[in-house]
């Protein structure tokens, strides 16, 4: 043995205990092991230089993550021996949770293949195995969800179905097609636009919303699982950071082909949050601060932060970011203004706010909200009131690649509706933006595939040619239950019955 | 006599998801039911992938197999993530003692230096081989289409990795922390002519573009002849060389491969018994693949315990695949 009297440091320890398992292949030409790695255009001149952005080994992983599991099962368990959905603050607050398990969940599972892809895609093996590592808790996280709505789902409607909801209905194709995009690319891509633009950059609109939803809203089973996730959360956080310091040190070509990632993938990923922004205004019945707040803390300043920390390689914040900036004062309300009237055709209701809330926005909407939306709700509360409860039997135009509905305002002029077009191959494309646009004016052939909803109607594939029909077949829909506005429906009866407020039969937990 | 508490039963609207209750019936599900079934991604992709656009993502033509249901390969073990990691944590919890053991009395550091050199030689430079296997696991886990085939294998791809720093920390604790031994015992895998057909069959797994034949070659044909020869057969033999404590530090690899042994055995049955022509599929495979193993072995197994060992390995994996109609080499030993 040749003599090598030093100790190893924790970090070479790590890299013996990791990497240096890996070898110089002289069977097999290394390109053909590692055929993915060179098509997106990216340089990588030395893996070696990888940095491990968090140094856990397998045993170390097995015994902390059994031990967090324990916990997790054990509130679980209690929260259904103890009826704990009867503990919420309010039955509205599970339409949260609807949101979340057709349009989150799904997500987490598509992570975990995205991530066992991109385990074995790299040539370096520092970065497999931490891909690797967030590959096996995306499926944890898949999986601790739909045992943590498990519960729910005995209790309420439109969370029994979520999954197949995810792959049909309208709504869900935004952020199924966000997922897609990502996982369809290479993997470079992938890093950037899953690890380091939505975990890195966003994952604390997506995060902190739900979560501290859950803790305000006395749901113990949901936050449980985001305590219990922080710690995952935490390392596939560090992942996003070093993945892209890494490609943006590897080679000044980089850089451009990155910033044009960052500009698409920060504008997919705002447009994906779009829909938590209403679930947080509009869908908390204890609010946790709303989406314009939680927005300047953690994309203005936080990102602002980190893209400063950025400049020094040559990387510009996000092309759109003033937009956005702009738009945190109107999304959530022109989408829950949308959602309602759209309702007939969702897994989760919609409403009215109550005044309290109405007036909890003109406090944090000083500038728009009395001013563009406080009327609308006026004017469709006194519609419902007249028995006439707006339903738009029209179908929306989507925009071809973020997908929601063009219902989005130009910059600046709050009525204007932001709409653009173009003509690729003699095919009219409408998007809901610039952004939009320009993200499918750089890759033409990979958004023209797009599977979009209403198209997909008009042309009969979704099993009906009515509304009525897709939403009961093709969507799993239960017409009367899941649907429609939260006052009078199933779930609201339920829920006065569980509070005492109507007499209703004891023994029976549903209408 | 018991106490009777009191609750407020609540009588429950449906008893599971929708997706679960199609396939078992509305009854209280497990907790791998819940998190086992229907929750990938079946339809209405919206892009192709750009590494393989003759495909769509999850597409279940990316292997030569045809299953009517790839939920129909389910795990005995019943693992989602919650029970595999409480399980393995008791695992590594019985390895640590061990290995904290091993150290703290220097059982290896005492032993002869030829010894030493035998264990980074013979012994060390399969934690190349559990890389490459943990490559392909998770090669296999990103692409297999129903999720109670490719968690089995997401749970392997970490397992392997486990198993490779296990046999790591041997070498560390032979070269006192310096990575010598490591450095040394890689040397070996990439030059000494006893590992160079095991290399190469391993980097040969590297470019399998079918999932389901990588698993077979991996985690049944692969670790079928391995696995007994390398942690029983030859545990064996480092005891007659004076190196029985080392069966301390690969406790873990044989509980693991028996553990192993259940789901891969489903599996095969399963996938076999399906068609017909699932089972020529396998079988062409098998007999492509399984000479080249035993062969790839063969010089292990002339440095240690022998070839007849080897052969009665073979032999016993013929007999375990003879049960789900499939025929290797190996029934005369």
């Amino acid at each position: 043995m040749a003599v090598k009297n030093k100790k190893l440091n924790l970090k070479d320890k790590y890299q013996y205990l990791t990497r240096d398992m890996a070898w110089e292949p002289s069977y097999q030409k290394k390109e053909d092991i590692f055929p993915d790695e060179q098509f997106e255009g990216i340089k990588i001149t030395d893996w070696s230089q990888w940095e491990d952005p968090f140094r856990l080994t397998m045993d170390a992983y097995w015994k902390y993550q059994a031990e967090k599991e324990k916990k997790l099962y054990a509130i679980f368990d209690a929260f259904a021996q103890n009826n704990g959905h009867q503990n919420i603050s309010d039955a509205r607050y599970v339409n949260a949770l609807k949101l979340f398990l057709t349009g989150v969940s799904p997500l987490e599972h598509a992570a975990f293949q995205g991530y066992a892809k991109v385990g074995r895609q790299f040539s370096g093996a520092g970065a497999r195995v931490a891909c690797q590592m967030q590959a096996i808790d995306e499926l944890r996280h898949s999986q601790t969800q739909q045992h943590a709505m498990s519960h729910y789902n005995k209790h309420f409607n439109g969370l029994h179905d979520a999954a197949y909801m995810h792959d049909r209905v309208w709504f869900l194709s935004v952020p199924k097609s966000f997922f897609d995009d990502a996982r369809s690319a290479g993997p470079f891509e992938f890093l950037t636009a899953i690890s380091f633009s939505f975990e890195y950059v966003l994952t604390n609109l997506l995060f902190v919303p739900f979560m501290s939803g859950a803790a305000y809203n006395g749901d113990m089973a949901t936050v449980t699982f985001g305590f219990s996730a922080q710690s995952d959360e935490a390392r596939h956080m560090t992942l996003g950071l070093e993945v892209i310091k890494f490609i943006l040190e590897q080679h000044e070509d980089n850089v451009p082909i990155v910033q044009r990632w960052i500009d698409k993938w920060f504008w997919r990923g705002f447009r994906l949050l779009s829909l938590v922004s209403m679930m947080m205004d509009y869908m908390l019945p204890n609010k946790v601060m709303s989406w314009a707040e939680a927005w300047e803390v953690y994309y203005e300043q936080n990102g602002g932060a980190l893209f400063k920390d950025l400049e020094r390689y040559g990387i510009r914040p996000p092309k759109y970011q003033d937009v956005a900036n702009d738009a945190k004062h109107h999304l959530s309300h022109q989408l829950w203004t949308t959602f309602y009237q759209y309702s007939q055709a969702t897994n989760f209701h919609t409403w009215i706010p109550e005044k309290e809330e109405m007036d909890w926005m003109s406090e944090k909407y000083p500038e728009t909200f009395d001013k563009y939306y406080r009327p609308r709700y006026e004017y469709l509360a006194k519609e419902a009131a007249a028995g006439r409860r707006f339903y738009n039997n029209t179908l929306p135009q989507l925009c071809q690649v973020c997908q929601v509905p063009t219902l989005f305002t130009e910059m600046g002029a709050p009525t204007k509706l932001s709409h653009r077009q173009l003509v690729h191959e003699g095919e009219r494309y409408h998007f809901c933006s610039e952004a939009c646009c320009d993200i499918f004016k750089d890759e033409p052939e990979k958004y023209v595939q797009a599977w979009l909803p209403v198209h997909q109607i008009y042309q009969g594939n979704c099993e009906g040619a009515d509304v009525e029909t897709v939403v009961q077949k093709y969507y799993h829909i239960n017409i009367g239950e899941d649907n429609f506005e939260y006052i009078g429906s199933p779930d609201h009866k339920h829920w006065l019955s569980i509070k005492g407020q109507k007499p209703a039969d004891q023994s029976k937990d549903a209408a | 006599m018991t106490i009777e508490i009191k609750t407020n039963s609540v009588e429950p609207i449906r008893q599971t998801y929708g997706h679960i209750a199609r396939r078992f019936g509305d009854k209280p599900a497990t907790r791998y039911q819940e998190a086992s079934y229907d929750l990938e991604a079946k339809t209405n992709f919206h892009y192709r992938p750009q590494w393989d656009p003759d495909y769509e993502l999850n597409d279940e033509r990316r292997t030569a197999i045809r299953m009517e249901d790839w939920y129909a390969v389910t795990d005995p073990r019943q693992f989602y993530y919650g029970a595999y990691v409480g399980n393995r944590a008791k695992m590594q919890e019985a390895a640590e003692t061990s290995y904290g053991f091993c150290d703290k009395r220097n059982l290896l550091t005492r032993l002869p230096e030829e010894t030493r050199t035998m264990l980074l030689r013979l012994l060390v430079p399969l934690r190349h081989l559990e890389l490459g296997a943990n490559m392909n696991n998770s090669k296999i886990a990103g692409e297999a289409t129903a999720t109670t085939v490719s968690q089995m294998h997401i749970y392997q791809a970490m397992d392997r990795l486990g198993i490779g720093q296990y046999l790591s920390r041997i070498a560390l604790m032979i070269d006192g922390t310096t990575g010598a031994g490591l450095d040394e015992s890689k040397g070996y895998w990439m030059d000494d002519a006893l590992w160079q057909p095991m290399r190469k069959l391993v980097e040969d797994t590297l470019v399998v573009q079918d999932w389901f034949e990588l698993t077979l070659i991996q985690n049944v044909l692969m670790d079928g002849l391995l696995f007994p020869l390398v942690y029983e057969k030859m545990d064996q033999w480092w005891e007659e060389q004076g190196a029985e404590d080392v069966s301390m530090l690969t406790e873990f690899m044989r509980d693991w491969y028996k553990d192993s042994q259940r789901w891969t055995n489903a599996m095969v049955k399963v996938v076999a018994g399906e068609s017909e022509a699932n089972l020529q599929q396998l079988q062409t495979w098998a007999d492509q693949w399984e000479p080249e193993i035993y062969n790839a072995l063969k010089p292990l197994a002339e440095a240690s315990v022998g070839v007849e060992a080897l052969d009665e390995v073979r032999a016993q994996l013929a007999t375990r695949l003879k049960k789900f109609g499939l025929n290797t080499q190996g029934v005369s030993a």
